[in-house]
């Protein structure tokens, strides 16, 4: 009962946008109101409201789009194709194929993939057919195509809209619709190879946007688990202490130690000692003396990813990218899906946040929160198409999200500046 | 085990409360609730490895694209898309779904496909069903009263699978539209001649170009006795004549919609007429016809349209065809359809496209575009009911596309999914580094290319990738070379072989894969 009038009022509060009449209003009092008798009142509304503009069919309400999307002008498409076709012309430099997948998804297909972000999953109303629900990133829609098509290997991109209820009073101007921009090989490889050649894409593709200088940072989650292993933190403390960690590009060492210990429960003892790691950059010659570290070598697990992080430094220098790629013990990033390396691509200039900075699906594999001058993300997850497939299969895959929208914003911040002090002629 | 198969017997059981809910029309909350509980069993069920026991597939009535549709789709939306660009056109986006509100009333008795997203406490929200509702709220939105705009995205509409087979339930759009207060037909022509010049270049074979004009038809439906409250109902009977006999229509005009038999007649003599300019200029001549103040307007306009299209050079494809009528809801003027002449076997989703739909179904089976005038949508939006007027056509995109993947299945060449220029191998091991450092110098100056994920590859792996994906080159690295200074530059198809000096390699690549 309680939940029931629970649901209505916060359908009533929904409502408000659509000029409820006093029909709706008065349900607000009552309790025990269903959600499809609230249904059928509106109905009766907007039916009445279609009858008044009947003699021309105009109707009297607000003209808008969807809260949390918009429109795109002609402007803004022209940067946007812009945008794209830079992006693009690498994917296919790299040999990349091109996919697509249906707007919405079977719900089954994205139950259980999100963790608590589900809850800001679009779900289509039950018409009688499938349970649907609109995509909320373009990775699982991935990994149930290679799963339902039996595909071992592939490099593919898929740049396409996604969508998430996010509530706009935590995160003042982000978007509910926005593009994603993924390029991902899936497929046994030998080990590297493929990791180095996605770097090398974001390396190229910021390159060639003239956002101005940017670092990519890696790390990888076996190093940091057995870092954690190393530093006494407890097994079931991982991920928690791990999102913590995530954190030190927007707070303090301080504050992070703060919130390990005080909130998080973590022994000083451990956090001090995650604190000598963390602080620690930089390139192949810190992942050899790390491999030399007496506590970090007791970790098999840490090993076996400083092996791999040295392995994928000597690609980047044959790539010739190792001016901007750092390799950072404090990258953690939303840990789900992850297996291997993880990456996150920064703009070094900082300057005012755009509108929707902080959303870009950078990367996003499930996680939100990609910290702000992020504009690319990625990393290895090698488990996920095993759990679509049948026979539990599994085809290792590694990718990146290019952070689009926050690109779009840049751009469309650029365009402003130039028409602004009348240069117009110059830039042509 | 034991418990694997408890929950599988869980599970059906699950199942089955849930359809017997559905089938009973049990409350929303009642089937959510159990639904819930079922999904929650299959969780259980994949429990020990998260993997969910479910069958892999896209949601009824969608499809994913594979390389080579896409590979297809991006060559059809370049020519399209130039082809608009080459007419001045602006380009412009919406969401992917509206206010209801902003749907409702819109789509007549087709209101019940749209999708609705379910009520999550917020807005209520629909599917786009078109793109021409959203760009007549465009335009009330933003105040515009000028602008040539094209629109290429997915619609979606629940077609019942039952009746119309094949249907998909999202597919793509593809619509051009000038909005504004302009001197008569000039708009309307150049529509017509995008239609024809789109046709032309997609190479589908012979076409035509049916046009005629509502007030023409209005006005013929009046001097032939049809009551006025039959207008709409006469016109969509006579909209079948491209499916139907004359001998049916007429049947189905008297015996089903109650038309007098005389009435039919006289509308008989008329839709059967096709011409040009000639057929205009006669219709004004004549004595029945002439007595319509709408009619003439048309037929004026309609010789204004053909002079127009003479000086565009289109009208060997386009013809003045009474008999046109398509879902007349939107349109207030020209009207027009393009069909394929040349008639195959009807592909999937053949009769579904969206050509110039305009909230209307069934297009004819061979037609690849449709539009037309509609004065009066814009002013629905607005709140002072300021009319934009607007001529638009939608291009037929899943017909195309059908099309195309048809001929590329029949033809013998093969489409490429990817752009591959170059292959980078290496015949000799311990050459991955070599490999690489070639690639990244090839990635470098702009050059297309692939290496292989492997420390050490056979040569063979490595031209048969480039047989089966089309790459025409191949750089082969050993130790011989690297010593010389030169790397082999090998002709896929030929098998010819040069060397090619490490410092020219660029150069050379560059100048035979523009050549192409």
């Amino acid at each position: 009962m309680i939940n029931l009038g629970m649901a209505s009022l916060r359908l009533y509060a929904g409502l408000v946008g659509c000029r409820s009449g006093s029909c709706a209003r008065s349900l607000r009092t009552l309790s025990g109101m269903t959600v499809s008798q609230i249904d059928e009142e509106v109905a009766k509304l907007l039916e009445l409201k279609v009858q008044l503009g009947g003699d021309e069919g105009r109707h009297q309400f607000t003209l808008k789009t969807a809260k949390g999307t918009r429109d795109y002008n002609p402007k803004q498409m022209a940067i946007r194709e812009k945008v794209f076709n830079t992006i693009i012309s690498c994917f296919k430099r790299h040999g990349a194929e091109n996919i697509d997948t249906p707007v919405f998804e079977l719900k089954e297909t994205l139950t259980g993939k999100y963790g608590e972000d589900s809850k800001l999953i679009y779900d289509l109303k039950d018409q009688g057919g499938e349970l649907l629900s609109l995509r909320y990133d373009l990775t699982v829609p991935f990994a149930r195509y290679l799963a339902m098509n039996k595909v071992t290997n592939i490099k593919r991109y898929h740049i396409a809209k996604v969508y998430r209820r996010d509530n706009p009073a935590m995160t003042r101007g982000r978007y509910r619709e926005f593009y994603q921009c993924d390029f991902d090989i899936a497929g046994q490889y030998d080990p590297m190879i493929p990791d180095a050649e996605c770097l090398k894409i974001v390396h190229e593709i910021l390159s060639e946007l003239e956002l101005g200088d940017f670092r990519i940072k890696v790390n990888d989650r076996r190093i940091l688990d057995g870092m954690f292993a190393v530093c006494g933190v407890p097994d079931d403390k991982f991920r928690t202490i791990c999102s913590t960690v995530d954190k030190l590009d927007k707070m303090s060492w301080e504050d992070v130690r703060s919130e390990m210990v005080k909130e998080k429960g973590l022994s000083e003892e451990a956090a001090d000692q995650i604190g000598q790691y963390v602080s620690l950059q930089g390139g192949m010659d810190l992942a050899e003396r790390l491999l030399q570290d007496a506590k970090m070598s007791q970790s098999k697990q840490a090993c076996a990813g400083l092996t791999d992080m040295k392995q994928l430094f000597s690609y980047l220098q044959l790539f010739q990218v190792t001016d901007k790629v750092v390799f950072d013990l404090s990258l953690a990033r939303g840990l789900d899906y992850y297996t291997g390396v993880i990456y996150e691509a920064i703009l070094t200039q900082t300057g005012p946040v755009p509108v929707a900075a902080a959303q870009n699906g950078a990367g996003e594999k499930a996680e939100e929160g990609v910290s702000v001058g992020s504009v690319a993300g990625g990393g290895r997850y090698d488990g996920l198409v095993g759990m679509f497939d049948p026979k539990g299969r599994k085809v290792p895959c590694v990718g990146v999200s290019i952070g689009i929208e926050r690109v779009f914003s840049i751009m469309e911040q650029k365009a402003e500046v130039r028409k602004g002090d009348g240069r117009e002629t110059l830039c042509g």
